[in-house]
């Protein structure tokens, strides 16, 4: 009990400066809102005959792209502690050792939470309307971010790995970038070169993009690409999870 | 329990360097310690290691009866902290920074609020408090670190180094909170480069250089122990004072500390003085100022060291001169 009290207010003070400089948030919804509104009306008559064909295609892409951008965040503000003495303040304190990471990974979900709103709004406005269900549609919220809970581990292992915190940026973004363009995010797989589809299919970020999209749209079968996400994210995070603690007590002990 | 702090044979090393080096320390309940000395002696890794947050190499350490190592969870419970680097969350207001911790120790979201209130009041950032700290200025940033400690009332307090970085003024606010917290029962294990420092709030000084302690008492058996004098003479000519300098080093056996045209040296013979003077007059050195005078920590450090008190220096400087 007073563990998870511990882990909420230590949630509360990654999500209260969000509360009083919104531009905080600005910093990762601006950018997809910019994303998906240039995609659209520049490739979207290219890649879909017009742009109105290719919200629906598109909307789902992005808010899987930017799923995955904000998940640098948490490795940015991870280091962040550890070069400022934050991180050594709370071990010194009678909490769980998990404790710090367990609330910013909370209060990431928060901020995901919050930008898939966004971005679901300003889809709207743009003239987007949802084929399936709300059942559908928060099956789609879930998945994502039990994804970018699995994610977070690779970008927290960035951070503890990084100098200081504009190279888990610098690093976190250059490796999301081909990771998400080279995926069927933006552009259906059927148009790119044979010897690119099959990477592009196995990338965690098309199935993600694909279960997205069926849940949205009805347009193809969800399940298959759903799983197939959720079996990267077991894998991400069986794999990053002990590694990225590993890598911190290392890094700890090192002083 | 009567020690507070009891720290045996501790050693740390870091790759292939020994940061301590067999270190042993008593601090009884209520006492204030100073931990003295250079950059580099190892102060910083003293104090992490007691806060729990380094494991020590060899040796045992315990706090407040717990051992630093099997038990830190308990230590935990009964330390306060501040680090040598200001450890506060730039991006959360003062208050929010206290609430912050008072949460962490478990108390109720009005009991932690009316905490930090009362810290940001008692140390001068009540106009602050809504500001975020990365605002601050450095002295402000050190006041909130240091309330961030004691939010939790430890019965046993490290500081780091609080006063570096600080002007005279609000260095002496420091110095009366930590007279105060003594006064309160705390324990309190300082670390400081500076003399004076220590002089004014140890009850008793361990000397730390290269990860071993070189000397241990209170000020005043510190100074007993260099003899107690210090002789200093100015030249009157400053191209003389080496020259002075190798003179006094001849009659006295210690090598002086030369500071422009002043040059002085701790003496356990006062009356060496009228001899240094005939010496000086012989060789054709015009003194202008010649005395003794009682001696200071900075005497202490330069002859238990053969350098002097480490807050001028560079890091690495006193190497040479050794
Ligand atoms: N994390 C570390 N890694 C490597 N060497 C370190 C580390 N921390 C301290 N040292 C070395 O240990 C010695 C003692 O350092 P420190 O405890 O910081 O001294 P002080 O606080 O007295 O200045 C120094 O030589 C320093 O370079
Ligand atoms: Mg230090």
């Amino acid at each position: 009990m007073k563990a998870i009290d511990q882990t909420l207010a230590l949630a509360w003070r990654s999500l209260v400066q969000v509360r009083r400089n919104p531009w905080e948030l600005g910093d990762y919804s601006i950018q997809p809102i910019l994303f998906l509104v240039l995609f659209l009306f520049v490739f979207g008559g290219a890649i879909a005959g017009s742009p109105e064909n290719y919200l629906a295609f598109v909307l789902p892409g992005v808010i899987v792209m930017n799923m995955l951008f904000v998940t640098v965040y948490v490795g940015h503000g991870l280091n962040t502690d550890l070069t400022r003495g934050v991180f050594d303040r709370f071990r010194a304190l009678p909490i769980p050792r998990w404790a710090p990471l367990a609330g910013r990974i909370l209060a990431d979900m928060v901020k995901q939470l919050l930008c898939i709103a966004l971005l679901l709004v300003v889809g709207y406005l743009l003239g987007f309307r949802l084929e399936t269900s709300w059942a559908h549609l928060l099956a789609m919220v879930a998945l994502v971010l039990t994804f970018a809970v699995a994610f977070s581990w690779v970008m927290v292992l960035v951070g503890v790995i990084a100098r200081d915190p504009e190279h888990v940026q610098l690093f976190g973004f250059t490796a999301l970038f081909p990771i998400t363009f080279v995926s069927s995010a933006f552009v259906p797989v059927d148009t790119m070169p044979t010897w690119l589809q099959g990477f592009v299919q196995a990338n965690p970020v098309s199935l993600l993009a694909d279960a997205a999209r069926a849940l949205m749209n009805a347009d193809g079968p969800a399940l298959e690409p759903a799983l197939g996400s959720l079996a990267w994210a077991l894998g991400i995070a069986l794999v990053f999870a002990p590694l990225s603690v590993y890598m911190l007590n290392r890094r700890l002990a090192r002083g | 329990m009567d020690n507070a702090i009891e720290v045996e044979g501790l050693v740390r090393d870091f790759g292939g360097t020994r940061a301590v080096d067999g270190v042993d320390l008593r601090v009884p309940a209520g006492h204030v310690l100073g931990l003295l000395g250079p950059n580099g002696a190892g102060k910083t890794t003293v104090v992490r290691t007691l806060a729990t947050l380094l494991a020590p190499t060899a040796g045992t350490a315990r706090v407040g009866g717990f051992d630093v190592v099997r038990e830190a969870a308990r230590v935990r419970e009964i330390i306060g902290l501040t680090g040598q680097y200001a450890s506060v969350d730039e991006k959360l207001t003062g208050r929010e920074n206290l609430i912050l911790i008072g949460r962490l120790l478990g108390l109720k979201r009005r009991e932690a609020r009316a905490r930090a209130d009362e810290l940001l009041g008692d140390f001068d950032l009540r106009e602050a408090a809504q500001r975020p700290a990365q605002t601050y200025s450095g002295g402000m940033r050190r006041r909130l670190d240091l309330s961030a400690s004691l939010v939790g009332r430890p019965r046993i307090l490290f500081l780091d180094e609080p006063s570096t970085g600080l002007d005279p003024r609000a260095r002496r606010d420091l110095w009366e909170r930590v007279r105060q917290l003594q006064a309160g029962g705390t324990t309190v294990l300082l670390t400081t480069q500076y003399l004076e420092e220590a002089d004014a709030l140890a009850d008793t000084i361990v000397v730390l250089d290269h990860g071993r302690v070189i000397a241990k008492g209170t000020a005043a058996e510190l100074k007993a122990r260099v003899g107690g004098r210090t002789l200093f003479l100015v030249v009157a000519r400053p191209e003389q004072a080496a020259a002075a300098s190798d003179r006094v080093a001849g009659m006295v056996g210690t090598q002086p500390q030369v500071d422009g045209e002043t040059i002085s040296v701790p003496v356990s013979d006062p009356s060496l003085l009228p001899a240094v003077l005939r010496d000086l007059d012989a060789a054709g050195i015009e003194v202008a100022e010649l005395g003794l005078r009682g001696a200071s920590l900075d005497d202490v450090f330069l002859s238990l060291t053969g350098r002097s008190g480490a807050s001028r220096e560079e890091p690495g400087a006193g190497e040479d001169a050794a």
